[in-house]
C-alpha cells in the first residue's frame, strides 16, 4: 500500500536527485561552490548518524574522532606507501576501527564503565590516536598532514578518486548518506534496539531478563566504529587531504557529539539536520563576514573564529533549552497537536 | 624497567636523572590543574571539560594586565586570580546551574560548548599567534644537569596551595561543608547548609586554583587560544586516574603521568611520551574503573 509516507519519501529522494541541476540553476558560476557545500554536510551527515548509533544508547563516546582518524589515515597510507587500492584499503581501514573499538569496548562493558568514565576514557582513546599519528611523522606528515597521492588526473575508479568532478562526487557521497539512514531505520526495527534501550536504562533489570548487555554493546559499537572509518575514508578521498586535526582528535570528536546533539539524537534525520545547521552557519558566517567591510575592519583576521564562537553559544543554549535537539523538540509539537 | 629505557636509547646517566627530577616539577603544575577539577568534582558532581579553557583566559588576562595596561606583575596576578575566580562562579551561575537535573552527560557536554566558545573568543581578541612575557628566570646548574627556576618556583606554589586548600577544608566552617557535602549531597541541606551557596563558593575556588595555574603557567610557556587542548585532555586523565574527586589519588596520579611524560620525551619523542601515558591510562582503567585510589562504588 503507497501511503502518504510514501509518497514524501518519493519526492525527497527524486528532488535529491535533482539536486545538481536545481543548484546550476539557481547559482550558475558558483554551483562547484555549493555543491562542495552539500557534498561536506552529506559526508558529515553520515558520519554523525554512525555516532549517533551509539549515542542515542547512552554510550556517549568522544572517542569517534579516533575511528574517523584511523578510516583515513590507513586508507591513505595504504595507497600512499604500498599502492593497495582503496577498494581493499577502505574495508581494512574500517577493520582496524572495529577492532580498536572492540579492544577498547569490550573492556570498558565488561567492567560497566559507563557516564563520566566511559566520556573521559574514550577522549583518552582520541588522544592517544591522534599522537600516534603525529608520533608517525615520517609516513603522516605529522602535524601538517598530508595529501592521497593524485592518480593520472585524479579521476580513476581504480584509486577511488572523483574530486575533480563535483557531480560524480554527490551522487557517490548521497548514496553513501542513504545508506546510514537505511542502517539507522534497521537498527532501529531491529530486537537489539529494544535490548540496547533496556540496557541503557538499567543494565540489571536488562541482564535478569536474559539481554546479554556486553554482547550486544559491542555489536552496536562494532557497526558505529565501521561507519565512522568509512566516513572518515571518503572524506579523505574527496578533500584529497588530511590532517591529525581535521579528520582525528578531540575537535573532530567533539564536533560530532555537539552537532547530533543540536540536530537531536533520537530521530533519524537528527544527525542529518545538525550536519546542515553547523556547516551551513559556518560557511554563512565565513562569507558574510568576508562581505561587510565594517565587520571585518572591526574584526580583522580574527572574525575567523566568530563562527565557533557562534556555535558554541548555540549549543551551551541548546542543551540548556532543547536537550532533545531541534528536529526532536520540533517532532514532539507536531506530534502533541 | 631501566633495562627497557637503556633499549630505548637512553641509560641511567645525567639525562635519565634529569628528566625524572623533571618529571617531579612538572607533576607539581598538573597536580594543581587537577586538584581544581577534582574539588568541583567532588562537591558538585560536574566534570568541567571547560577547565584548562579558564586557565588559558587567566593566562591571556596576565598578558594583556601586563603588556597593554602596564600592570606590574605581581598585581597582575592577583588580578588574574580574582577574574577567574569570578569567570567559574559565572559559569556554574549561568551554565551548570540550569542543567544540574539533566543527565550527567548534558552537563559534562554543555561545557564542551563553553570550550568552544572561550576559545574563539580568545582568538577573535588576540589572535592565534604564539605570545609570552618574555619572562627569563634563568635556571640552577647542579653538576651536569640543569633546572629552569620557572620549573621550581611552580612545584613550589603548587604544593604550598594544596596545602593551604587542605588547611581551609579541614579548619573552616566553609571547608566543613563543602567536604559534608562531597560526602552527602541530600542530608547537607537538611543540617541547615545552603546548598546553593556551598555549590558557588566551590566554583570560585576551582576558578581560584585555575587562576594560580594560569600565573604559573604563563612563566614556562606561551600563549595560544589552543593551549588548553593540550593540557585538559592531561588533565582528566589524572584526575581519572586518580578516581574522580580524590584529591590525594589525583595528586600521585600527577606524579606518574608527568613521569611518562618527560622521560619518554626525553627518550624516543613528546607525542610518544603523551601516547604512551595516555595508553597506561586506559590500561588501568580497564582493571580498576574507579581509578587508582577511587572507593569501589
Amino acid at each position: 500500500m503507497i501511503t502518504q509516507k510514501h509518497i514524501a519519501w518519493a519526492i525527497g529522494l527524486a528532488a535529491l536527485l535533482l539536486l545538481p541541476l536545481l543548484i546550476r540553476m539557481i547559482f550558475p558560476g558558483t554551483d562547484r561552490y555549493y555543491l562542495h557545500l552539500v557534498i561536506q554536510i552529506l559526508i558529515w551527515a553520515f558520519i554523525y548518524t554512525g555516532w549517533s548509533m551509539m549515542g542515542r544508547f547512552g554510550l556517549t563516546s568522544l572517542g569517534h574522532g579516533a575511528f574517523t582518524g584511523i578510516g583515513a589515515y590507513v586508507t591513505v597510507m595504504l595507497w600512499n606507501f604500498a599502492g593497495i587500492t582503496p577498494w581493499i584499503g577502505i574495508p581494512v581501514a574500517m577493520l582496524v576501527a572495529t577492532i580498536a573499538g572492540m579492544l577498547v569496548g569490550y573492556p570498558c562493558f565488561r567492567m560497566r564503565i559507563t557516564g563520566h568514565y566511559f566520556a573521559l576514557l574514550t577522549l583518552a582513546f582520541t588522544e592517544f590516536i591522534r599522537l600516534c599519528i603525529i608520533g608517525m611523522r615520517d609516513w603522516t606528515g605529522g602535524s601538517l598532514g598530508t595529501q592521497p597521492t593524485r592518480y593520472g588526473d585524479g579521476l580513476s575508479l581504480y584509486a577511488v578518486q572523483f574530486e575533480p568532478n563535483r557531480v560524480l562526487a554527490y551522487y557517490i557521497v548521497l548514496a553513501v548518506w542513504l545508506i546510514g539512514l537505511i542502517i539507522w531505520v534497521k537498527v532501529d526495527r531491529s530486537m537489539d534496539r529494544y535490548a540496547l534501550d533496556a540496557a541503557s536504562q538499567d543494565e540489571d533489570a536488562a541482564a535478569s531478563v536474559g539481554i546479554n548487555v556486553t554482547r550486544e554493546k559491542l555489536k552496536i559499537t562494532a557497526l558505529s566504529s565501521a561507519m565512522c572509518a568509512f566516513g572518515g575514508a571518503i572524506y579523505g578521498q574527496y578533500q584529497m587531504y588530511i590532517g591529525p586535526d581535521t579528520i582525528a582528535g578531540l575537535g573532530v570528536s567533539l564536533n560530532i557529539v555537539f552537532a547530533v546533539i543540536a540536530g537531536g539524537i533520537w530521530s533519524l534525520f537528527g544527525p542529518t539536520f545538525g550536519a546542515v545547521f553547523t556547516q551551513v552557519l559556518a560557511e554563512t558566517l565565513r562569507v558574510g563576514l568576508r562581505g561587510s567591510e565594517t565587520l571585518s575592519k572591526l574584526l580583522g583576521q580574527s572574525a575567523l573564529a566568530l563562527d565557533t564562537f557562534i556555535y558554541g553559544l548555540l549549543l551551551v543554549l541548546f542543551i540548556i533549552y532543547m536537550p532533545k535537539g531541534v528536529i526532536g523538540t520540533l517532532g514532539e509539537r507536531w506530534k502533541r497537536r | 624497567m631501566l633495562g627497557l629505557f637503556s633499549s630505548l636509547d637512553c641509560s641511567l646517566d645525567v639525562f635519565f636523572v634529569e628528566a625524572l627530577l623533571n618529571g617531579v616539577l612538572l607533576a607539581g603544575l598538573l597536580a594543581l590543574l587537577a586538584l581544581g577539577l577534582n574539588l568541583i568534582f567532588g562537591v558538585i558532581d560536574v566534570v568541567w571539560i571547560c577547565y584548562a579553557e579558564l586557565v588559558m583566559i587567566g593566562m591571556y588576562a596576565i598578558f594583556y594586565f601586563v603588556q597593554v595596561a602596564g600592570i606590574p606583575l605581581p598585581l597582575s596576578f592577583l588580578l588574574a586570580i580574582g577574574l577567574v575566580a569570578c569567570a567559574g562562579t559565572i559559569l556554574h551561575y549561568l551554565v551548570i546551574r540550569p542543567v544540574l537535573d539533566q543527565p550527567p552527560i548534558n552537563q559534562l557536554l554543555v561545557t564542551g560548548g563553553v570550550l568552544f566558545l572561550l576559545q574563539a573568543a580568545a582568538t577573535m581578541a588576540f589572535g592565534i599567534e604564539f605570545r609570552n612575557l618574555g619572562i627569563r628566570l634563568g635556571s640552577v646548574n647542579i653538576g651536569d644537569m640543569s633546572f629552569a627556576w620557572s620549573r621550581i618556583i611552580t612545584f613550589a606554589v603548587a604544593l604550598g596551595a594544596m596545602i593551604l586548600l587542605w588547611q581551609f577544608l579541614t579548619r573552616t566552617y566553609i571547608g566543613t561543608a563543602i567536604r559534608a557535602i562531597s560526602q552527602d549531597r541530600q542530608i547537607m541541606p537538611l543540617m541547615g547548609v545552603d546548598q546553593k551557596k556551598i555549590y558557588l563558593a566551590t566554583s570560585a575556588i576551582g576558578g581560584g586554583l585555575a587562576g594560580l595555574a594560569s600565573c604559573l603557567m604563563v612563566l614556562q610557556y606561551d600563549i595560544y587560544p589552543q593551549i588548553g587542548l593540550q593540557f585538559g585532555p592531561l588533565t582528566f586523565m589524572i584526575c581519572v586516574l586518580g578516581g574522580l574527586g580524590n584529591m590525594v589519588g589525583g595528586f600521585v596520579a600527577a606524579f606518574i603521568i608527568a613521569q611518562f611524560i618527560t622521560i619518554g620525551g626525553s627518550c624516543v619523542a613528546t607525542e610518544w611520551g603523551y601516547a604512551v601515558a595516555f595508553l597506561f591510562f586506559m590500561l588501568v582503567i580497564f582493571v580498576r574503573p574507579q581509578g587508582l585510589f577511587g572507593a569501589k562504588s
